[in-house]
């Protein structure tokens, strides 16, 4: 079996894998990272979103050998040093971002993802950047004031 | 997914090499291909990642051609082409969602030949080339039908070609679940023509409405295509929209890429 070798969450990380072995399934199974979660498996929700080399990747759409010599940040890999939530994560908490919480990892790594590339997005644009993160609860209107919030600016937002 | 091995080739060459084997299928961004392998949809003995290939890589103007490397990311495609090629950068910045244009390629989205895919409206529009390790195909030769081109198995498209117009856009009519355009028009003006590209619509997939080019090369204007009509016959139909409400967002989404061109 081949062996793949990438640096999830700042540390190394190596194992056995399949040629058809996700990424998602090496997070799961092999490291036992289940904070990258699997809604659809079909490349549609984004519960899966985890960062390669600073970019949103869906997990289940990636094979693991792909990311060989990575760098990968998933949602364990967010908090704060002293483990305290991060200002993503604590403006999720604060704005009522998640109710069952399932597609919340993968909409805090595309919100990471969109404020490094846009630090004051507007809402619109959260909107639109979030296209590929379904959320079966919340309706997305807390999800984009927590995201408001973490980039420091007014939660109010156009009813729709 | 049924197993196969897994290889990345450093070049080109090695590539072709690879992709001679019995069963073995090259593997772009996997924003297709992997769904397709999950539902057992395709059997490859391996998979051959063109990821890791310099050659495929790279976006420059030359002249008056654009030439964008087959492995190019629809991202690389929407921010690179800004200011070059209006229309192609807004295109690809639409295409699916952040993640799916981080991994997606235009070679792999042109070898697919979704009937509703984004690029295939603006290689037929522009009369753009396909270039592979062995040829160049022109747009015109290249679409051959629903999800059917002119690549001969194992033919890597190595690069695009597009003759730059002077103005261009692209309207999608998005279909909001899948995120694919149930009909997307691309315009493109030239000094001396004017290109009309459809996905979406058709069941033979892409094709150029050429009735448009013509009235709307005597008079780049939305209303030069008021007295056109498109016939429904030979549309795609599903519960997302009939042929005759495919056929008329043909015309409606001409008039407004003519008005939005620039
Ligand atoms: C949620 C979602 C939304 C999407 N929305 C859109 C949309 O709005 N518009 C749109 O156009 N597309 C859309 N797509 C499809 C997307 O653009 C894919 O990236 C594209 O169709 C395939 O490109 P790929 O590089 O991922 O190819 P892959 O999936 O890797 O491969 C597809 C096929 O092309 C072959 N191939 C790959 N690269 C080459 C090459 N260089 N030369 C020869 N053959 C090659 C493969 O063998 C395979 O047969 C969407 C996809 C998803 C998951
Ligand atoms: S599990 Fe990956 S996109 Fe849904
Ligand atoms: S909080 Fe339940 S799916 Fe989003």
């Amino acid at each position: 079996m081949p062996q793949v070798s990438m640096t999830v969450n700042g540390k190394p990380a190596t194992g056995d894998v399949e040629g058809r072995t996700l990424l998602v399934q090496f997070l799961r199974d092999t490291l036992h990272l289940t904070g990258t979660h699997v809604g659809c498996d079909t490349s549609q929700c984004g519960a899966c979103l985890v960062h390669v080399d600073g970019e949103a990747i869906k997990a289940c759409s990636i094979f693991a050998l792909e990311v060989e010599g990575a760098e990968v940040t998933t949602i364990e890999g967010m908090a704060n040093a002293d483990g305290s939530l991060n200002t993503i994560q604590q403006a999720f908490q604060d704005h009522h971002g998640l109710q069952c919480g399932f597609c919340t990892p993968g909409m805090v790594m595309s919100a990471a993802a969109l404020l490094k590339e846009n630090p004051k997005p507007s809402e619109t644009e959260i909107r639109d950047y979030l296209q590929g993160n379904i959320c079966r609860c919340t309706g997305y209107h807390n999800i984009v004031k927590a995201i408001l919030a973490a980039s420091g600016q007014e939660t109010a937002i156009a009813a729709e | 997914m049924y197993a196969f091995e897994f290889e990345r080739p450093g070049s080109l060459d090695a590539a072709v090499k690879a992709l001679q084997e019995e069963d073995a299928q090259a593997l772009g961004g996997g924003q297709t291909l992997i769904p397709t392998l999950k539902q057992r949809l395709a059997m490859p003995s391996k998979l051959v990642s063109l990821k890791g290939i310099a050659e495929l890589q790279g976006i420059a103007q030359e002249g008056d051609v654009l030439k964008v490397g087959g492995g190019s990311t629809h991202g690389a495609v929407a921010r690179e082409t800004k200011g070059i090629f209006a229309g192609l950068s807004l295109m690809a910045s639409k295409i699916g969602d952040p993640a799916v244009r981080n991994r997606g390629t235009m070679g792999g989205s042109l070898a697919n030949n979704d009937p509703a895919a984004c690029y295939p409206a603006a290689l037929m529009a522009t009369r753009g080339t396909v270039v592979t390790n062995t040829r160049e195909i022109a747009a015109e030769e290249y679409f051959q039908g629903l999800f059917t081109t002119a690549l001969e198995e194992g033919e890597i498209i190595t690069s695009i070609r597009f003759p730059l117009p002077e103005k261009s856009n692209y309207q999608k009519f998005e279909q909001p679940a899948s995120r694919f355009p149930l009909v997307g028009v691309f315009v493109a003006k030239y000094g001396d023509r004017v290109g009309v590209g459809v996905t979406g619509a058709s069941e033979d997939g892409v094709f150029a409405w050429k009735e448009a080019e013509e009235a709307l090369a005597g008079n780049f204007a939305p209303e030069a295509v008021d007295d056109l009509w498109v016939s429904a016959e030979g549309m795609m139909s599903d519960l997302h929209g009939t042929a005759e409400y495919r056929a008329h967002l043909v015309k409606v989404m001409t008039k407004r890429a003519v008005a939005a061109a620039e």
